[in-house]
């Protein structure tokens, strides 16, 4: 495969997290970890499989599928962004191999699931951590500090004017121009929306009377169609704020806005994000497969090193009972996702590596399918 | 040989051997059953969806002709279709009005003003645009026209603001109803005008040539000779085009709000129509509210259905003789 | 308007022409200038937009001095067929540029990416982060999509084509040409909702390049029984009667003299509606698995085409991305235009002699 050399590869790497990715992996065979017939640890498998669901964590899957295609010849994983439920659709019916969700797969869908597992009620493996950063577009300020309450009514549309009291108490010594904010969510149903609405929900009840979903539930602002179309809404629009994965601030250069949850101003990145789902707990649910790893994001978080506003993609697999064809290339794969050397390349796109000791629960879920 | 005079609508098979007899009847068969075929199909997509679209019916908490939200996944299911049904209107109605009277004189340009040589070319030209995909110009219009938009759209705020559907009182003038149907009206315009000019290019020479022999201008000529003949054709050509614009679903999911709501100012962001809709919410749509979606699909089945009912007896009525049998 | 009024327009418009009283050669490009003049003043005096407002106004002023200049000199229905004409132009001037301005932006973006290597290379490996790739994988689904949706679509449009105009009589035929029109007015993305929730989710069967097809096949079918049918009319009736006359049973009429007739119609037919469904995207969403290996199989698998290519670009959002969704949509557009094209050969080269 040819790759066309241009001299945009040295601006793209001039943001530093390319280099690690960078031109290596498309000349020779592997490296970072793989060997011939090896990468992350895990052995390579050959075949074919099909994966679907979260949007959210597209760009991290397929430099997964990049490096394992790359150094595991015999393989093709294809993965289909097509939304966390159209996925979790797709596993019951057996259509995928596993399916990416934002939320975890709970109640009936479980059930209906554990046909197509010889019986067995599947897992919830988290497997990608992200940060959702509130990226806005102001002139000349760099730093803006948001709170939960104050956030809750800009995406409200009470708060309709940057000069607002209630901003300039959160961001002392900063002028903020008088302009109508221009608001992004999503137009689309999206897991991110979902988990934006849940932290929302969790610090600010009052300012946020929806439920949270993947269905928009305000009033006001403007609806963008996916995360690329917000954050290059964002971007093309003076004063405006919207909500996006880190990965989209980070690839297109936009500027992100801390979050003070009560403890301090937290900006987003790899680092904090990762402090932020170490104060995570695994709930494990009943009726899923004994290995279960659910997950409860404590969107309330007041450390100052943790950044509060999550988001984590679980994969969700048949325990046992998955299908003697798809099961080793399923296995070997997520055992690379899963692994050091997998979790390590998240951060370099603006994902967030699972912290320590959750990589090791999850890499032994990983273990257990059959 | 030996010949039966029947009369031709009843054509018999030549007397002598059944395998004549044989071929005829097959082959009738298969043409029959391919009719057929053709209608178990359509009543059978038409039933389907019907049957998919029940639950949504049946869970509903809100009036579905005429509740805003759409909530069908929430606890209870709450929605409705009266903003969708506005935005499809709207932007539709909008579009035509901008697209008709340019397609018309495109049709007459090409038709009676342009050089025959010109003519030819342009018409062709006009003719592929029509089928230019329509994610081509969704990915056109988020990314070129929307930045252009802010000049005109903030002039109708400050000179015609007091007109309510060019009031504009948020002061952002993207992602709106009006620059969905400028995007719409440009997808429609190479359909009308190349329909039209087809009507217009088959006006009787004689006639065209017998107004301009009494000295007619040219436009009185078109007055006279072609408006009241290609009437019907032209008006059948703008149902067309407007069954397009309904149904048009990429280039308005990428420009549109998306906002669930019945918002009279169209420069201001907002809007969602039945296709874009479905667009973008099926992948997330839980078993309600992908039956809602279904449901919606359905209305704008029916919408599209009428319009070009409307105009196949149009030209019906107006139907010159044609040579076959029936 | 009583009937001496009318005469004596017809003569003060007939005695114009005669005396030669009209407007000078350049009288337009006068007029253009004098409204330049005008416009010039009016900006000045009144605090008139931009460049944009100015040409409004430039074209008004040029419009009002020209109509009233010809209608002084030249009476009233020349001053009306001038106004028309000027009118007529500019339509037909606004429709060319917001056309050409299209076609332009696809042009310039698309071609920054194009290379044959994007021609040739699929998407395997590629990271949206950076340039490279292809659409291959893309353009080979969508052919293979395309042509199964014809290979199905084609055959049973014209035996129901055949059976509307050579057959059709009675109740049977009414119902097959309604439902033909309410087949019309299926919009796409209701087509490829069916196809999803009825083959995939009820039958079970999975996203596949063949679901597509099914809901291209909907699509389709309608657009070739009407062309077709107009084909078939168009035949003239003497050569059937002639047929018959000689013994001919009806079938052989239909299949060796009727259809070979219009059989480059029906070819032109046919390949419009291919240019029109090979770009749909919307029912192509919810039908396939975008895949971004090469996957020639059409029914198992995941499967890209160049619409669902475009779109996945568009998703990514980086701008090698965005760039690739361009120079997809260039190729596109390519593809659509070469479909169109030949159908027009095709229809010039077979068509019947004209009178």
């Amino acid at each position: 495969m040819k790759l066309a050399r241009s001299s945009k590869i040295a601006a793209l790497a001039a943001t530093g997290a390319l280099a690690l990715v960078g031109c290596s992996s498309s000349d020779s065979a592997s490296d970072s970890g793989a060997s011939d017939g090896m990468i992350g640890g895990a052995e390579c498998a050959t075949g074919t499989i099909k994966a679907s669901g979260s949007s959210a964590q597209k760009n991290a899957m397929t430099e997964w599928i990049n490096a394992y295609q790359t150094a595991c010849e015999g393989a093709t994983i294809e993965y289909s962004p097509s939304g966390s439920s159209a996925g979790r659709a797709d596993f019951i019916n057996d259509q995928v191999a596993f399916a990416g969700s934002d939320s975890a797969m709970e109640g009936e869908e479980l059930s209906q699931a554990a046909a197509r597992c010889d019986a067995n009620p599947p897992i919830n493996i988290p497997m990608v951590g992200g940060a959702i950063a509130l990226t806005y577009n102001l002139e000349g300020v760099d730093n803006l500090v948001l709170t939960p309450d104050v956030t809750a009514k800009i995406f409200n549309n009470e708060i309709t004017n940057w000069n607002d009291q209630a901003l300039a108490d959160a961001n002392p010594g900063v002028t903020l121009p008088d302009a109508p904010i221009a608001q992004f969510h999503r137009s689309d149903g999206s897991g991110t929306t979902d988990n934006f609405t849940q932290w929302l929900k969790a610090t600010a009840p009052d300012a946020w009377p929806y439920e949270p979903g993947s269905d928009w539930a305000a009033k006001g602002g403007q609806g963008s169609k996916g995360s690329d179309g917000v954050a290059a809404s964002v971007k093309s629009t003076p004063n405006s704020i919207g909500y996006v994965e880190l990965s989209f601030v980070e690839t297109q250069g936009l500027k992100a806005a801390s979050v003070d949850n009560g403890g301090g101003a937290v900006a987003p990145n790899a680092d904090t994000a990762t402090a932020g789902l170490a104060s995570a707990k695994v709930t494990p649910n009943a009726d899923a497969g004994a290995g279960d790893l659910t997950m409860e994001i404590d969107y309330a978080v007041q450390d100052p090193a943790a950044y509060p506003v999550l988001l984590l993609t679980y994969e969700i697999a048949c325990e046992s009972g998955n299908s003697s064809d798809a099961l080793p290339l399923v296995q070997s794969f997520l055992t690379y996702t899963s692994s050091t050397d997998g979790q390590s390349m998240l951060s370099g796109i603006g994902y967030v590596p699972l912290p320590a000791e959750l990589e090791t629960q999850v890499a032994d879920a990983v273990k257990s399918l059959s | 040989m030996s010949t039966d005079l029947k009369p031709l609508d009843a054509p018999t098979p030549r007397v002598q051997g059944s395998s004549v007899r044989l071929g005829d009847r097959i082959f009738s068969s298969l043409t029959r059953g391919a009719g057929i075929f053709v209608l178990v199909l359509m009543a059978a997509i038409g039933a389907f969806l019907v049957w998919k679209a029940i639950p949504a019916f049946q869970n509903n908490t809100g009036n579905f002709f005429t509740t805003q939200e759409w909530f069908p996944d929430a606890n209870p299911p709450f929605f409705g279709i009266a903003a969708l049904a506005f935005g499809t209107a709207v932007s539709s109605v909008i579009a035509m009005i901008i697209a008709v009277p340019i397609a018309i004189g495109t049709a007459l340009f090409i038709a009676f003003f342009a050089s025959r040589r010109a003519s030819t070319s342009l018409g062709f030209v006009i003719d592929v645009l029509a089928a230019v995909p329509s994610i081509i110009y969704g990915l056109w219009g988020l990314q070129v026209l929307m930045n252009h938009m802010e000049g005109i759209t903030r002039w109708l705020n400050d000179y015609l603001g007091f007109i309510p559907i060019f009031n504009n009182e948020i002061g952002i003038y993207t992602k709106s109803i009006f620059i969905a149907s400028v995007v719409l009206a440009i997808m429609i315009l190479p359909t009308i005008s190349a329909l039209s000019r087809e009507v217009f290019l088959q006006v009787p020479r004689d006639h065209r040539e017998a107004s301009l022999a009494l000295g007619a201008t040219r436009w009185e000529m078109i007055r006279m000779a072609v408006l009241p003949f290609g009437r019907p054709g032209v008006i059948s050509a703008t149902m067309l085009g407007l069954g397009r614009a309904l149904g048009e679903t990429i280039a308005v999911a990428l420009i549109l709000s998306a906002a669930f709501e019945i918002n009279w100012h169209i420069t201001e962001p907002g809007g969602n129509t039945f296709a874009a809709n479905i667009a973008l919410k099926w992948n997330e749509a839980g078993p309600i509210g992908l039956s809602a979606l279904v449901a919606s699909g359905l209305i704008l089945f029916i919408i599209t259905l009428v319009v070009n009912m409307i105009a196949r007896a149009i030209i019906a009525k107006h139907k010159e003789f044609s040579g076959a049998n029936s | 308007m009583s009937l001496a009024e009318k005469d004596a327009e017809v003569l003060e418009g007939l005695s114009s022409q005669l005396a030669m009283r009209s407007l000078p050669r350049l009288g337009t490009l006068y007029s253009a200038l004098i409204g330049a003049a005008l416009t010039a003043v009016i900006v000045l005096l009144t605090p008139a937009a931009g460049i944009a407002g100015s040409v409004v106004i430039w074209y008004l002023m040029y419009m009002l001095v020209q109509t009233v200049w010809s209608f002084r000199v030249e009476g009233r229905r020349f001053a009306v067929n001038r106004l028309v004409t000027t009118v007529v132009w500019t339509t037909f001037l606004i429709a060319l540029s917001a056309l050409v301005w299209i076609l332009i932006s696809v042009t310039i973006r698309g071609l920054s990416a194009f290379s044959w290597d994007f021609l040739t290379g699929t998407m395997r490996n590629v990271s949206p982060l950076r340039e490279g790739g292809g659409l291959l994988h893309a353009l080979v689904g969508t052919l293979e999509q395309v042509g199964m949706a014809a290979l199905i679509a084609v055959p049973i449009s014209i035996l129901v084509a055949i059976y509307l105009v050579e057959y059709g009589q009675g109740r049977l035929a009414l119902f097959v040409t309604f439902f033909v029109d309410v087949m019309t007015g299926v919009p796409s993305i209701v087509a490829g909702l069916f196809i999803y929730t009825f083959w995939v989710l009820t039958f079970g069967f999975e996203r596949s390049g063949f679901a597509a097809s099914l809901a291209l096949t909907i699509l389709m079918i309608p657009v070739i029984v009407r062309s077709t049918e107009e084909m078939l009319k168009i035949v003239p009736n003497d050569l059937r009667e002639a047929s018959y006359a000689l013994g001919v049973p009806k079938w052989k009429t239909i299949v060796r003299i009727v259809i070979p007739t219009a059989f480059g119609g029906i070819v032109t037919g046919v390949m419009l509606s291919i240019a029109r469904v090979a770009g749909e995207t919307a029912p192509l969403l919810l039908t396939t698995f975008l895949s971004q290996s090469m996957n020639p199989n059409l029914f198992t698998g995941a499967q890209a085409s160049v619409p669902t290519f475009i779109w996945d670009q568009i998703s990514s959002g980086t701008p090698a991305s965005i760039d690739r969704a361009w120079a997809g949509a260039l190729v596109l557009i390519v593809v659509v235009v070469f479909f169109y094209g030949l159908a027009r050969l095709v229809a010039r080269l077979t068509a019947p002699a004209r009178q």
